[in-house]
């Protein structure tokens, strides 16, 4: 909040600028072309480079769905790490644009995590001979799902916004906490999925001429999460604005009929 | 401290004195139990296995419906305020509920769970073993509940969300509650563990949550 009352005229450049929602507006106007520019072109190079990839010895065409699938699979989580990170930004700071961060981010994640499921359980029909199996990641980002579904539907319960961020923001921290418990417990419970391929420690197990085109449509949905959340986030700055000015002027026509009915009933 | 056990012990006393909010829960858990043969078909062998995982299915859906009131009487006659401006910190007013929640719910569940094992032709050898893991994890369990309970409290649809909010923070419960019961050596030991491991981290961690979600409801 201090920031706001500052002067307008000190114009020291600080990361706490943009979180005035003017500043954000203005920046994020100037820098979304270029991203949507930027996401086209990725994606353009990605998909072709998909497409003319090899097919994989044992999969077959079938490792086509990867170039979608992988990247849904970790704006999911991702996703999920910006809501955090954002409702702790909410309820230390009471930051109203933190609040819309998180609530523009849970849609979009919800959407990319559908996304990895069911490009998951396409290529699951063909390799594991069922549309779903009971494997250890498939379970837990199906639950990952559910606490999407979940924090939506807290915030759709509520009407005063203020509150339905606050709530959804508790939520979202007692999600944060207890995603990696869900997902230990479910990798215990049961591991039949491959397991990661690209990063670990001794380097990447996946063949360049399919880990490069993997790399870029990552680089692009991650992009394309960037120019849907701000879009969103706009969306939902504008939204508030008109709930503002729709509010400001209810209560001055409330004002002028009673002026009104006070001078009829003065007549 | 006397504040704190002075509203355990209402709690206790209201639950006691008035039974249907425990005698809902324990029916809802038996007819729960009762439906499933009716659906897999009387196979004597079949049910026995599934045993384990049908008796906790049906206990943590029993202890969901049953949590939602928790606040609420409270809320509505006006006593939740009077407690919000007492003495006792929200975070007591919290964990307070939700081990009353424990008590009056899950440890009548418990207790009747070996009758509910029965009816499933649970093996006579596997029921301590549950009770052990079903004593142990589900402390954790009213706990997590009663931060949700609080998040929803007063909502329009509130009973109906609350299960989409907590049951999927269950799953670990219920991985590790059924995997007691599994054959290889030293499963149970180490199910145990975890459940208790899980049990204390939710005592730890969620009265902070339900805390702040009371104070934002009583705003």
């Amino acid at each position: 909040m201090a920031e706001l009352s500052e002067p307008q005229t000190m114009r020291s450049w600080r990361v706490s600028t943009l979180a005035n929602p003017t500043a954000f507006m203005r920046l994020s106007g100037k820098l979304l072309p270029w991203l949507i520019a930027l996401t086209l072109i990725l994606f353009a190079v990605g998909l072709t480079m998909a497409f003319l990839a090899p097919p994989d010895y044992q999969q077959g065409e079938t490792v086509k769905i990867m170039y979608v699938h992988v990247p849904a699979a970790w704006l999911s989580m991702a996703c999920y790490s910006v809501i955090a990170l954002s409702s702790a930004g909410y309820l230390i700071w009471r930051h109203p644009l933190a609040d819309v961060s998180a609530k523009a981010a849970a849609p979009i994640g919800a959407v990319f995590t559908l996304l990895a499921l069911v490009t998951g359980s396409l290529w699951g029909k063909p390799m594991w001979g069922a549309y779903w199996v009971w494997d250890a990641r498939l379970t837990s980002v199906l639950i990952l799902f559910f606490l999407y579904l979940g924090l939506i539907a807290l915030r759709q319960a509520i009407d005063e916004p203020g509150r339905a961020g606050r709530a959804a923001a508790i939520l979202a921290l007692i999600g944060a906490v207890n995603i990696p418990i869900i997902k230990y417990s479910v990798n215990w419970w049961n591991t039949l999925h491959q397991p990661a391929s690209v990063i670990r420690a001794d380097g990447p197990t996946i063949a360049p001429s399919l880990l490069w085109p993997l790399l870029i449509m990552a680089l692009a949905f991650t992009i394309l999460f960037v120019v849907l959340h701000l879009k969103a986030m706009r969306a939902e700055v504008l939204r508030r604005r008109c709930d503002a000015m729709i509010a400001v002027h209810v209560r001055g026509d409330a004002a002028q009929d009673r002026a009104g009915g006070e001078a009829v009933s003065h007549v | 401290m006397k504040a704190f056990l002075a509203l355990i012990e209402r709690d206790l006393r209201l639950a006691l004195r008035q039974g249907s909010a425990i005698g809902t829960a324990l029916g809802f858990y038996l007819i729960a139990v009762s439906i499933i043969p009716l659906g897999l078909g009387p196979d004597l062998a079949l049910l026995s296995r599934i045993a384990p995982g049908i008796l906790w299915i049906s206990f943590l859906l029993s202890a969901v419906l049953s949590v939602d009131a928790l606040f609420q009487e409270d809320r509505d006659d006006g006593s939740l305020d009077a407690l919000a401006i007492g003495p006792l910190p929200s975070e007591l007013i919290a964990v307070s509920k939700s081990l009353s929640h424990w008590l009056t719910t899950c440890v009548p569940l418990i207790i009747i769970t070996p009758l509910a094992g029965l009816l499933l032709n649970i093996e006579l050898n596997a029921v301590p073993k549950l009770l052990a893991s079903l004593a142990a994890g589900t402390v954790g369990i009213s706990f997590i509940a009663g931060a949700g309970a609080a998040l929803t409290l007063g909502l329009r649809r509130g009973a109906l969300l609350l299960p989409l909010l907590i049951l999927p923070l269950f799953a670990p419960f219920l991985i590790f509650g059924v995997g007691a019961m599994a054959e290889a050596p030293g499963a149970f030991v180490q199910s145990i563990l975890f459940l208790s491991a899980l049990s204390l981290f939710s005592i730890a961690a969620m009265p902070f949550a339900a805390a702040l979600a009371l104070r934002l409801s009583l705003e």
